[in-house]
């Protein structure tokens, strides 16, 4: 008797406090974002994807996102965001999102990185049937070698930034006639490469290196390799680079002349331009993976010029390319919410947000997202290249030459395969 | 002509580097029977102290080359500070234990020491590239190459001879050796071995806090700094011969050139060649090139 009253006490109190949960869940929508918040991708890459997101979700929250947006909270709850680390490998990650969606009841999954980890977490995500939205993450193959359904992502594929390259590269250095390139060797930097080479060889006559770099991800020693690419007669390199290793690449190749002797294409070099400043040279040809961050400073649209006020104002600084992707995916998310709201008559279910956000076109910073490959569930945007200029009036890094391609030119159309489309003649591009 | 001169000062340069972080690693094994996962803290630590003083240094207006100095005295102090807490700290309760269990204190080490350095520095790169754009570029073999890059090879060249004389002809390096025999016999004839303990510790730690020190300058130093660098270390410690400085540098030497041949003429294959390397040193000399002579005890 006195264990069952031992018992009742605890059984009592729970029963109790059961009834309270599901009225404060039903204030709010809980949000995951994800991003790198430790290891070599944190400082260019995590940090401000984690600032954007914090950014636009605060005013979200409060109702002060310029109109069209400026009504509070998603469909008018609140967003609770919980803010979780990327780094630590595909393993943990899938751990991890398994936790906070059958655990802790997120709502919403949104950010991610790692091509990989994308690649990765889309089947647990079909399989938990919760709404994913990835945020920068590039390989193509998400939409393209299955169907998911709970699964979006809010910016352009690999595809657009190496197809954008060539296209920059043939208008602007036209004489160019060799090419090589230095990418990590795994998933993106091997991606990147073969769409570049593939658009290359089908614009120009230009023909590549039969030597090319593949160091290894992380690997931030690059002597040796600039030693081959000094060596190697062709006038332009490619490279994927990102994170730590891009930047430690810019240091080494600048000591040794490599960016005076050779012009060098960076895919995703924008997410460096404000942190290195005076110290990344004259020259890079630099893309931000579409309209975002620096490529897009002078852009004059209201959400733009609110975004860059409320960033710098937070941090003290003008978000890169990975702020505005980030802030991006959680636009996307509140024109779902709003738009399901609005044609269900009240708040939405999981199903009704993904259709709303099924094939939606919305208005973004810097440019219109349309979600209109995979299915309605990847996004293009136009894409674009700049060159970096120090600008000592300024005292501020800029691009010059700056030159954006249209969606319908850089992305394939609906159902076609990427590398199938280039090497196809990339029909249907309308540039 | 050019190729080839090029690929020997690559080598080279990879080599000095390899041999300098991982002569530590090889010394404590040497003397301690202890292979320190945590030598990739050392390095990482070694590297952010740099860094990080490089850096108030600028702002301060000190001269560029006072980061010369900023190197030698963070790698000094990061060994002392980190090499003195581990070895007193966690070490000495252990050195009777299973040598797995040690392996396993020094890699919780090594992850706890990883977290601290987020605690510390924060997630955002630290640049310091002061002393390698101060040094400039030389052209050599008909390319420019970074005179920063090159001292890297005089580094590795003194660090090398300062070893061999210590070892070679001072009462210290005669101690050292007596306990890389046999520790028993050591203590038997009256050796204080923890003392020799501590300084092997310290002074390994000092190399790898150097070797990460000095590559500061010429990177971005982000989280997670120091993994890598253990596996290097290790592959070059076990070509070479565990515990053996020559073998440390034969077998820095070995993977810095085969891994520059490939890279210039087989890039495709630059992953592999270092443990290629490693593969068929073990398959034919299991102990490693040049691995001191284990006593047999009956």
């Amino acid at each position: 008797m006195r264990q069952l009253r031992k018992l009742a006490i605890p059984v009592l109190v729970a029963a109790a406090l059961v009834p309270a949960l599901p009225a404060q869940a039903a204030d709010t929508v809980k949000m995951s974002v994800v991003a790198f918040l430790s290891g070599p991708a944190a400082g260019p890459f995590g940090v401000p994807s984690r600032n954007g997101a914090e950014v636009i979700i605060a005013a979200i929250n409060d109702g002060k996102l310029p109109a069209p947006y400026n009504t509070k909270g998603l469909a008018g709850r609140t967003i609770e965001a919980e803010y979780l680390d990327e780094n630590g490998g595909n393993t943990k990650q899938v751990a991890e999102y398994r936790n906070m969606v059958e655990k802790r009841g997120v709502d919403v999954a949104l950010g991610y990185i790692s091509s990989g980890t994308c690649a990765a977490l889309t089947p647990v995500a079909e399989e938990l049937k919760k709404l994913t939205v990835f945020a920068v993450c590039g390989t193509p193959r998400i939409f393209e070698d299955a169907k998911p359904q709970y699964v979006f992502r809010t910016m352009s594929h690999a595809t657009s930034d190496n197809v954008a390259a060539a296209l920059y590269v043939k208008e602007h250095f036209p004489k160019i006639t060799s090419y090589t390139a230095i990418n990590q060797n795994y998933a993106w930097g091997q991606d990147s490469w073969r769409d570049f080479d593939a658009t290359m060889s089908l614009i120009t006559k230009a023909k590549p290196s039969e030597k090319l770099q593949w160091p290894k991800i992380f690997q931030g020693q690059y002597a040796t390799e600039i030693s081959a690419l000094l060596l190697d007669k062709a006038e332009l390199i490619h490279t994927s680079l990102w994170d730590g290793d891009l930047e430690s690449f810019v240091f080494q190749g600048d000591t040794r002349g490599l960016f005076k002797k050779k012009k060098v294409i960076f895919t995703v070099a924008e997410t460096s331009v404000y942190r290195l400043g005076k110290r990344m040279p004259d020259g890079l040809i630099v893309g931000a993976r579409g309209p975002y961050g620096a490529i897009v400073r002078d852009n004059p649209s209201e959400l733009n010029k609110w975004f860059i006020d409320a960033y710098k104002d937070r941090f003290g600084q003008y978000p890169s390319g990975p702020a505005y992707q980030y802030a991006q995916a959680v636009l996307a998310v509140k024109v779902a919410y709003d738009a399901a709201a609005q044609k269900a008559g009240g708040f939405p279910t999981q199903d009704q947000v993904i259709a709303a956000l099924r094939g939606a076109t919305f208005e973004s910073f810097a440019t219109t997202v349309k979600m209109n490959l995979g299915g309605g569930h990847q996004a293009t945007t136009e894409n674009g290249y700049g060159i970096t200029k120090w600008d000592p009036k300024a005292g501020e890094l800029k691009l010059e030459k700056v030159k954006f391609y249209p969606a319908d030119c850089v992305n394939p159309p609906e159902g076609e395969n990427s590398v199938e489309w280039i090497k196809g003649g990339m029909k249907g591009a309308k540039c | 002509m050019d190729t080839a001169i090029t690929i020997l000062l690559d080598g080279l340069v990879f080599s000095s580097y390899l041999f300098i972080v991982s002569v530590g690693l090889t010394i404590i094994f040497g003397v301690m029977k202890i292979l320190n996962v945590t030598h990739g803290s050392f390095y990482a630590w070694g590297a952010y102290t740099a860094a990080f003083l490089i850096g108030v240094a600028a702002n301060a207006g000190w001269p560029d080359w006072a980061g010369f100095g900023i190197i030698f005295f963070s790698a000094i102090v990061v060994g002392l500070v980190l090499g003195l807490i581990l070895e007193r700290g966690i070490l000495q309760f252990m050195y009777h234990r299973d040598e797995v269990l040690i392996v396993l204190a020094t890699f919780g080490t090594f992850l706890v020491l990883e977290d601290v350095i987020l605690l510390v520095f924060g997630v955002n790169p630290y640049f310091a590239f002061q002393p390698m754009a101060l040094l400039g570029s030389v052209q050599l073999g008909g390319i420019a190459r970074d005179t920063y890059g090159l001292t890297l090879i005089g580094l590795a060249v003194v660090v090398a001879a300062a070893c061999w004389l210590t070892l070679k002809r001072t009462r210290w390096g005669k101690l050292l050796s007596a306990v890389i025999y046999d520790r028993e016999v050591s203590v038997a004839m009256g050796l204080n071995v923890t003392r020799v303990y501590i300084v092997t510790f310290t002074l390994g730690a000092m190399f790898g806090a150097l070797g990460g020190a000095y590559i500061a300058p010429t990177v971005s130093v982000a989280p997670g700094f120091g993994i890598d660098v253990i596996v290097l270390s290790f592959a070059v410690v076990v070509i070479g011969g565990m515990g053996s400085v020559p073998g440390a540098m034969i077998g820095a030497l070995a993977v810095g050139l085969v891994r520059a041949l490939a890279v210039h003429k087989f890039p495709q294959f630059e992953l592999f060649v270092i443990y290629a390397v490693m593969a068929t040193v073990l398959v034919f000399r299991p102990e490693g090139l040049f691995a001191p002579v284990k006593v047999r005890k009956i």
